[in-house]
């Protein structure tokens, strides 16, 4: 579809939602990146059954961890879409962009 | 893939063979006739959707907000005219309240001469209703206008109760006189006869019309054109026990041209096609496969990562973009990286040979390509890499054209340097690559079939004449099952004269042993490999089989009612007793039959439609007044469900004068038992008041009920959904799969279903089954999950995150362990492991991170 959205977005690619560890999340953060987010499959019918559930759960407990330590935990997040759905790939990524630039820079940038 | 130009909607300019860079466009290419001789054919030449344009009464192509179903299709889609926003399309205004009329070009002989029913609308309606709601966030008002809500298959009428119940879809039951517009606001006036026969009047911003499934005149033609016999409604003519041949020897058919269908029904069909077309053709199977001979495997152990980095031009599709020598020179500035290249079109047969002279040329030990999607071309460049010598697994691709230079378009600096980060952190990953060996295991080439029913025996049969051989194990002293109690089918066929003769073909089958009056005892082994045992006779003789698939195909039976007085007087009776009645004796003594629909089922206890009950009521019926016109039979119904071609059953009923009476679920008919009289009380929809009929019989229609299967699920841990029928891989995608490997379903104990259905989901499991079968060996991924037993600390937080149950704990060794043959790969086990002790091939946390590390190291 070709569908444009920003070019700061980079994907890394993984097997199932449920692969991706608190550690990457945090990993990312720490090294500097201003904004991580998860994209799995939609809620129920995630193709290893309940990976996407997983994924949430540690995004959630990154949320925390993130805020307890004065990093808005908000700058990590999970959305959920279908293969089908490449218009919503599209909107989310701007979408988190927006939330990102939002909250400005990340402060460990850089240090 | 083949590409071809429509030469339909080609203007003959000629200017994309100009254009076309890789030279792949050959305009004057011309219609070539070519002879192939084969020894079977299968047709599958679909459907097309009715089109309403004729039916002036409903306003299609006058009024713009009058779509069709399919239409209606398009504006929910993310893709569609509207990107998913629902609008009608008169004014892109959001409707405040939508319409379906079902049964268009379906159900109808007046108007389109379409008796039959389509199968699919109810559902694909509700299912449109739904997520219209979903779109639209405030307040939509659906409405379902509707003669019957057939929805029939498995687990459809829970999804139907889901509609009606939690996101109040209306149902409304009508017949719809005509529809009008009000001009000035383009709403529609839809006028309908209710239920109890009065007009009345709803006005809605848009109206769906469930239009119905037709053959299209060029299937039509081609019957024609290979002389297949076709029914009044140009289907294809079919024998209920032969349901996908046609009247052609070695012709089969599936999908929609067999009959209305959904898409399981339709994707069943295509294995059970198969099964047939391939079975004539075993002789001759693997006979023109190549092998390729692989070199052996270099070995990189130790040696430093020596990267070459392949960027792709894509003709303009990246190089048009994104400044390709720059990011080839980039490239080479990168650690490890020893060569940079870049190509026109680096999937082509020419640079495969580049590449391959380029890593001996170089010592490369790692390749990058950067260009297209790995889901398309990964494994071609992986093939590349295995043909001079190095590990498959030795390879990355940086995406820079799908998820870069064809979205960023519009700003090729910022995808020029986007390219740049992504084969940086290519770069960074292929470092920590190394070989991995994907493990060969061999399949045994033995079937063992569970259920000698008219599914376990078609299954057995057919996997006997695909020449392997099979065990097929009957709990009974018989083969026949649950069929062994029904005499004909709704067309006409003698259900006991087809048994006879299909077990007397499985029992003469060299291929074929049956061991009867055994059961399963224990179960072992994974996929190509199972050992099952069994308890084998009256004696229960133990027997060990090995096998590398299983069919599972136990049946189910009918429902023994507790409800409507059964049990209290001979004179109540199944549908299958009556079966039995009407075999025996006749109707001549009879006067007044009433028939009850749904007993045990859709109701609390069990919400699904048993599917059978409605023809199997209307088979009896005619049966009855055929045999005995003044006999009166009364239906008493809530939707009366015969789907498909059976529809014309319901008719010719309904032409014989048995009367059909609609009751609503809330309020159910009563029966009482008076001597030799049994009263049944029940509301006429039509008169809105309660009226007693006298009956000498009463006829419940008695749902189905799976066979008792707890003992065989918990041993062989098969999954069984709330009803108890055993589920499918996948409802469209895998509907004969079961989700572990190298098991199969069929037959009732998926969901009921009609004889002819069960046939043909038998013919596609076997079909499934050989697809397993005919592999010498089988080849597991290497991307499966490793313990480091060393690091492990036996918390088995993985025995509780593994959705397969693959990672288990050793008892003798004390370690966890994880069986590659049945992993599936998806890392959730590493991904919870509290000490990394689990690490996922191809996507170890140091491959991870090392991306993530050198994408952020570029400062983003």
């Amino acid at each position: 579809m070709r569908l444009d959205y920003p070019s700061n977005i980079k994907i890394i690619r993984v097997p199932c939602t449920g692969k991706v560890d608190v550690m990457y999340l945090l990993r990312a953060i720490q090294k500097g990146a201003d904004g991580v987010y998860a994209v799995g499959c939609l809620e129920g019918s995630c193709h290893y059954n309940e990976g996407n559930f997983r994924a949430r759960e540690r995004i959630e407990h990154v949320n925390t961890l993130l805020d307890e330590i004065g990093i808005p935990g908000e700058r990590v997040r999970m959305y959920n879409l279908s293969s089908g759905e490449g218009p919503t790939f599209a909107a989310y990524a701007k979408e988190m962009t927006e939330h990102i630039r939002k909250l400005g820079p990340n402060p460990l940038k850089n240090k | 893939m083949a590409f071809a130009i429509d030469m339909d909607a080609c203007i003959g300019c000629g200017l994309c063979e100009n254009v076309c860079l890789a030279k792949a466009i050959n305009y004057a290419d011309k219609v070539k006739a070519t002879e192939v001789r084969i020894g079977s054919m299968i047709l599958a030449p679909g459907t097309k959707a009715y089109d309403p344009s004729e039916l002036d009464y409903l306003g299609y192509g006058r009024y713009p907000n009058v779509v069709t179903a399919d239409g209606f299709e398009r504006i929910l889609s993310a893709g569609g005219p509207y990107f998913g926003h629902v609008m009608r399309p008169l004014d892109r205004q959001e409707p405040r309240s939508i319409a379906w009329l079902q049964c268009v070009g379906s159900r109808d002989t007046n108007r389109c001469g379409n008796g039959y029913c389509s199968s699919v609308c109810c559902m694909y309606a509700t299912k449109e209703a739904m997520i219209a709601k979903e779109h639209i966030h405030g307040d939509l008002d659906c409405a379902i206008f509707n003669m019957d809500m057939r929805t029939f298959g498995k687990d459809y009428e829970k999804y139907f109760l889901r509609a009606r119940d939690k996101e109040g879809v209306r149902f409304v039951k009508a017949r719809v006189h005509t529809v009008t517009e009000n001009p000035e606001t383009g709403d529609l006036i839809v006028r309908y006869a209710s239920d109890s026969g009065e007009m009345k009047e709803e006005t809605f911003s848009m109206v769906v019309l469930s239009v119905g499934l037709t053959i299209p005149d060029t299937a039509i033609e081609l019957a024609r054109r290979l002389d297949i016999d076709l029914d009044k409604y140009h289907f294809s003519k079919s024998d209920p026990f032969a349901p996908v041949e046609t009247s052609r020897k070695g012709i089969y058919t599936c999908g929609v041209f067999q009959g209305p269908k959904d898409i399981p029904g339709s994707v069943t069909e295509a294995s059970a096609a198969a099964c047939l077309a391939g079975s004539e053709l075993s002789g001759s199977r693997g006979k023109d496969i190549e092998v390729i001979e692989l070199p052996e495997q270099m070995d990189v152990e130790g040696q430093e990562p020596r990267i070459g980095v392949f960027v792709c031009n894509c003709g303009i599709n990246i190089g048009g973009i994104v400044d390709v020598p720059a990011v080839q020179k980039y490239a080479a500035t990168l650690p490890n990286v020893v060569f940079a290249d870049s190509n026109l079109f680096t999937c082509s047969q020419d640079t495969q040979e580049k590449i391959k002279e380029k890593i001996i040329e170089h010592k490369l030990n790692r390749v990058i390509v950067a260009s297209c999607s790995p889901k398309t071309h990964e494994a071609m460049f992986m093939e590349t890499l295995e043909a001079c010598g190095l590990n498959r697994y030795l390879f990355e691709m940086a995406n820079i054209r799908n998820q870069n230079s064809w979205i960023h378009s519009k700003s090729p600096e910022l995808a020029t340097r986007k390219a740049k980060d992504l084969v940086r952190m290519a770069v960074g990953r292929a470092a920590t690559l190394y070989p991995m060996q994907e493990k060969r295991i061999p399949v045994n080439h033995r079937a063992m079939v569970i259920g000698g029913g008219i599914a376990g025996m078609n299954a057995a049969l057919n996997l006997g004449k695909q020449n392997f051989e099979v065990v097929l194990i009957e709990k009974e002293s018989e083969l026949g099952g649950f069929a062994r109690k029904l005499h004909h089918t709704i067309e006409g066929g003698d259900i006991q004269e087809y048994i006879r003769k299909l077990s007397a073909e499985v029992k003469a089958h060299d291929k074929v042993e049956i061991l009867l009056d055994t059961e399963v005892a224990g179960f072992g082994g994974y996929k190509g490999n199972f050992k099952t045992d069994v308890a084998v006779g009256k004696d229960r003789e133990p027997r060990k089989i090995e096998h590398g698939v299983i069919v599972v195909a136990t049946g189910a039976n009918e429902y023994k009612p507790e409800e409507f007085a059964y049990g209290q007087s001979d004179r109540i009776l199944t549908q299958v007793e009556l079966g039995d009645l009407l075999e025996e004796k006749g109707t001549a003594d009879l006067e007044t039959v009433v028939m009850i629909q749904c007993v045990g089922s859709r109701n609390e206890k069990m919400q699904e439609c048993s599917r059978i009950c409605c023809q199997n009521a209307v088979k009896n019926a005619l049966v009855i007044k055929k045999q005995n016109p003044e006999t009166q039979v009364f239906i008493l119904y809530r939707d009366i469900r015969t789907y498909g071609l059976m529809e014309d059953y319901y008719k010719e009923a309904r032409d014989l004068g048995v009367i059909f009476m609609r009751f609503e679920s809330e309020d159910p008919p009563e029966v009482k038992v008076e001597g030799d009289n049994i009263i049944v009380t029940t509301t006429d929809h039509v008169l809105q008041r309660k009226v007693e009929i006298q009956a000498d019989l009463l006829t419940l229609s008695a749902g189905m009920r799976p066979s008792d299967t707890a003992k065989l699920s918990s041993i062989m841990k098969l999954n069984a959904n709330q009803e108890g029928y055993f589920i499918e891989a996948h409802v469209k995608l895998r509907p004969v799969d079961m989700p572990g490997e190298g098991i199969f379903l069929c037959g009732t104990a998926h969901g009921p279903k009609l004889i002819s259905e069960t046939i043909s989901q038998a013919q596609a499991a076997a079909s499934r089954a050989v697809t397993f079968l005919a592999r010498p060996e089988i080849k597991l991924s290497a991307i499966t999950a490793k313990v480091d037993t060393q690091h492990c600390v036996k918390c088995l937080t993985c025995l509780r995150t593994c959705p397969y149950n693959v990672p288990a704990f050793n008892t003798e060794k004390k370690v966890i362990e994880i069986d590659e043959a049945m992993c599936h790969g998806c890392g959730a086990c590493a991904g919870a492991c509290p000490r990394q002790a689990i690490q996922l091939g191809f996507y170890n946390d140091e491959q991870i991170i090392c991306k993530i590390d050198a994408l952020l190291a570029g400062g983003m």
